[in-house]
């Protein structure tokens, strides 16, 4: 097995922000609508965030990267690079992050790209921004997950596909109020899960996408990492894998040795519906809302296509103050103004209108 | 300067005129107020009107309609200030008449609004309003009079049915227009329950997009023997602006444009608001109209529904509003409203109204005619010529 | 499509971006050329809070047509923190639920999309207060 990654100068989180748009979809609006509400006692959860018909990957991706850059209290201008992964960018070109840096007074210095890698194009963003800022190219850069999920009507992925994620800025050790310990980002060709060019919703393999996408993927990063730095799950106060649904992250968590106590923070599928590339990432952020110095956080996201990567975070001093700069994850969590299934339709563009 | 008279009037009846064009309904107006005057021709025309480039894909209008009525040559020009578009259009036919510049003007004010669909109509009329920073917000004409309605309710404590003494009152009137566009009573229980559109203001509330023309010959008075129209003094036509977009404004509910035109109104033609006989204000939503009393001086800041309860506004009350239906029963093609205002008090003053809207005091109308929200005030003062 | 238009405001779409008079220091928003106090033609961008109070409101249910799949929306005039009042919908609330002298903040969200096609246009749009911060 290969060795962990670890860039050259050590890296950290510096700022981070979430985002979840206020509307919810029960799922029980989608089991009536669908199958007379046979399934009502089998929901996969409670209900799923929906974004409203001015929302998208970009403004949410604002509202996130605004509260990291509370967070990281440095010069929007120290940012140079943004990293948006998503696999609903409102634009199929035209980058999503030109807009989110215009916004927030981070251009004109930085590059900046849309990262496409199904549910952990989130997760990718913050190993480019990781590499960036190991390797000395700058020193601040902001990596994002967000989403905007779309799933075909009545489909199962229907009840979960939802929409939020997080932003984080990337930056050195010192500044970071968590130190990235080392990854380990694991990939094979699994046609588990995708989406063709000018399709609306995406394709699935049903069962298949479970052991031999989900729990394999993820698996084998999680042991690499765990490997690699020598640590076993009982050294970690926290975990936080990629979150499709409640039960997924409940059996890996299981399979690989942690506990129900350290995955309590951060699984917040059954509340908000899974947000894809946002799904494993803003469950980091709820974490690092109940986090204290000396903490280590297990993040593993899993990207249909497929491939998962691993992440250990030491958690530093600098939380105590960064946490209470922005609005908390569950403060965007518990807000809720429920929808019908008729207007999610209309606002989701599910209505044939010509 | 010269005083100015009207001596010919002309106007097509408010409809959708499916059938007929921007051109035709001008110069159908226009020739009336020629034939009514008695002129062959004219020393130059102004047309008032707002949307003929949106909605008829056709600007130019002043040559164009000057053409089209048989005056070759005649110099002619399009003025446009939103709905008040008709009303400046008289104010510059007036300018170049008291100046002795031109010795007779036909003022023509056409209005085309059911070409396309109304959806692109109202936005269309949106245009009115600030481009930038109003209505790439998504607001709508109606949205903005709604902005101020709803401050109105809250800050002088009215209930949303109250406002329905005025559309009431010039549904009754328009039933006797043969021109207006509505020919039916409604009462206050269909005010309270009609279809909201911008709450708070409903259907009611809101006049109706229409086409039309209307068209009058302003001349000197010292020439008034070359015509055989009868003559009507225009002692006053005055203009008054005011920020275009509502967030800007000083004071919200003060239309301070109206306050500056009525008091120009008022000084040059040594009236005051004690001397009015019949008040055609504005009323493209209902707000509109309390607004309008109240910078105008006939009621106190937000009196203006208790003022027109006491005084009455109907036609036998001691202040007639909208006497030919106003613009919420006669119909407002935009820019064609503030000439229609015009000709109808005219006729009032002429004596040539149906009887049932033949008032008993009748000698000094005043007109206000709005462009926008308030942005630009046109006031008129007509009065009957005495011998 | 008009694009040079959308180009041209974002600073103030994005960033509430108005002028201060460098005379009288008179704020002004939308950004004029001439104080509207003190006619100086002096002046320097000023970015606001993006913090208000709703002052008067409307809830559109006939809409110009692009804005017409969104209705109904809100609209209000909304009196910011610094003391200049400005046009903008009211978002993440029903209709029901709006007051006037509601706390509102800044956020950023879709205008509207010109057709299938065209530019997505971005901007201010005001919200109830998500959660007081005290720091």
């Amino acid at each position: 097995m290969s060795e962990i990654m670890k860039p050259a100068r050590d890296v950290g989180i510096v700022g981070y922000g979430a985002y979840v748009p206020v509307y919810r979809l029960p799922a029980s609006e989608i089991s009536n609508q669908w199958r007379s509400g046979h399934d009502l006692n089998f929901l996969p959860i409670k209900q799923k965030s929906v974004p409203g018909m001015d929302e998208d990957v970009i403004t949410m991706s604002i509202e996130a990267s605004k509260n990291a850059l509370k967070r990281a209290g440095i010069h929007p201008k120290d940012i140079r690079a943004i990293w948006v992964g998503s696999e609903s960018h409102p634009y199929a070109v035209k980058p999503s992050g030109t807009v989110v840096g215009e916004v927030l007074n981070i251009i004109p210095n930085i590059l900046s790209a849309d990262m496409e890698f199904a549910c952990k194009a989130g997760t990718e963003a913050i190993q480019a921004a990781t590499a960036f800022i190991g390797s000395s190219m700058g020193d601040y850069a902001l990596a994002i997950g967000m989403d905007t999920a779309q799933g075909r009507p009545g489909d199962a992925l229907e009840y979960t596909a939802a929409a939020g994620g997080a932003a984080f800025i990337m930056g050195p050790a010192e500044k970071s109020l968590a130190v990235v310990e080392g990854s380990f980002s694991y990939v094979t060709d699994t046609p588990d899960f995708f989406r063709r060019a000018y399709q609306k919703y995406p394709e699935h393999g049903n069962r298949f996408t479970g052991e031999p996408a989900y729990f394999k993927h993820i698996t084998e990063s999680v042991k690499a990492l765990l490997k690699g730095l020598n640590l076993k799950p009982s050294d970690f106060t926290a975990a936080v894998f990629h979150q499709p649904n409640v039960k997924f992250p409940q059996n890996v968590a299981k399979m690989l040795g942690f506990s129900k106590e350290q995955i309590k923070y951060g699984l917040l599928s059954g509340m908000i519906g899974n947000t894809y590339a946002g799904s494993s990432v803003i469950g980091l952020t709820d974490i690092l809302d109940h986090s204290h110095a000396g903490d280590r956080i297990l993040l593993a996201s899993f990207g249909s296509g497929a491939g998962s990567d691993a992440f250990s975070l030491m958690v530093t001093n600098k939380i105590k103050n960064a946490v209470k700069k922005a609005p908390l994850t569950m403060d965007y969590v518990d807000r809720s103004i429920s929808v019908n299934y008729g207007l999610y339709a209309r606002w989701r563009n599910k209505i044939i209108m010509e | 300067m010269r005083k100015v008279a009207i001596v010919g009037l002309g106007q097509t009846p408010v409809r959708e005129h499916w059938g007929s064009n921007l051109r035709d309904l001008a110069v159908t107006a226009l020739r009336d107020a020629m034939e009514d005057a008695g002129v062959e021709t004219l020393d130059g025309v102004t047309v008032g009107n707002m949307l003929s480039g949106a909605l008829s894909e056709q600007e130019h209008l002043g040559a164009l309609i000057a053409d089209y009525a048989g005056l070759e040559g005649v110099e002619g020009m399009k003025i446009e200030a939103a709905c008040g578009s008709g009303a400046a259009a008289i104010r510059m036919a007036v300018k170049a008449v008291a100046s002795g510049l031109m010795d007779s003007v036909g003022v023509v004010g056409v209005e085309k609004l059911t070409e396309f669909s109304g959806k692109f109509s109202t936005a269309s009329l949106a245009t009115a309003a600030d481009a930038d920073y109003e209505i790439t917000m998504g607001l709508s004409f109606v949205g903005i009079n709604a902005l101020l309605m709803r401050r109105y309710l809250h800050d002088y404590n009215y209930d949303r049915n109250d406002f329905a003494i005025f559309p009431v009152n010039a549904h009754h009137n328009a039933q006797y227009n043969p021109n207006a566009m509505f020919r039916h009573p409604i009462t206050a229980e269909q005010y309270a329950k009609s279809k909201i559109i911008a709450d708070p203001i409903n259907i009611l509330d809101s006049s109706p997009i229409a086409d039309g023309a209307a068209a009058l010959i302003v001349v000197a008075q010292e020439n008034l023997s070359q015509f055989k129209g009868k003559p009507i003094s225009i002692l006053a036509c005055e203009v008054g602006t005011d920020t275009v977009a509502l967030d800007n404004r000083e004071e919200l509910l003060w239309l301070k444009g109206a306050e500056r035109s009525v008091k120009k109104a008022y000084h040059v033609s040594g009236l005051s608001v004690k001397d009015i006989d019949f008040y055609e204000p504005h009323d493209a939503f209902s707000i509109m109209t309390a607004l309008s009393m109240e910078a105008s001086g006939f009621a106190e800041k937000g009196q203006a529904i208790k003022f027109a309860d006491k005084v009455d506004i109907g036609l036998k009350g001691k202040l007639p509003l909208n006497v030919c239906g106003g613009l919420k029963g006669r119909g407002h093609p935009v820019g064609a409203t503030g000439v229609y205002q015009v000709v109808e008090a005219a006729q009032q003053i002429r004596g040539e109204v149906p009887p049932e809207l033949q008032l008993e005091r009748n000698h000094i109308g005043m007109i206000q005619n709005i462009g926008g929200s308030g942005a630009t005030v046109i006031t008129t003062i007509l009065k009957k010529i005495g011998k | 499509m008009d694009i040079p238009r959308y180009w041209r405001l974002k600073d103030q779409r994005y960033r509430l971006q108005g002028r201060k008079c460098k005379d009288c220091g008179n704020l002004s928003f939308p950004p004029r050329l001439v104080c509207q106090k003190c006619k100086s033609r002096k002046s320097v961008p000023h970015e606001f809070k993006g913090l208000g109070k709703l002052y008067t409101y409307t809830a559109i249910y006939q809409a110009p047509d692009r804005f017409d799949p969104m209705v109904p929306y809100i609209v209000g005039l909304i009196d910011l923190e610094e003391g200049v009042r400005i046009t903008a919908q009211v978002t993440d609330v029903l209709p029901e639920d709006v007051v006037i002298g509601m706390d509102l903040e800044m956020v950023i969200r879709k205008i509207y999309a010109d057709g299938d096609k065209g530019p997505i246009l971005y901007g201010y749009k005001f919200r109830p207060i998500l959660k007081k911060m005290t720091a």
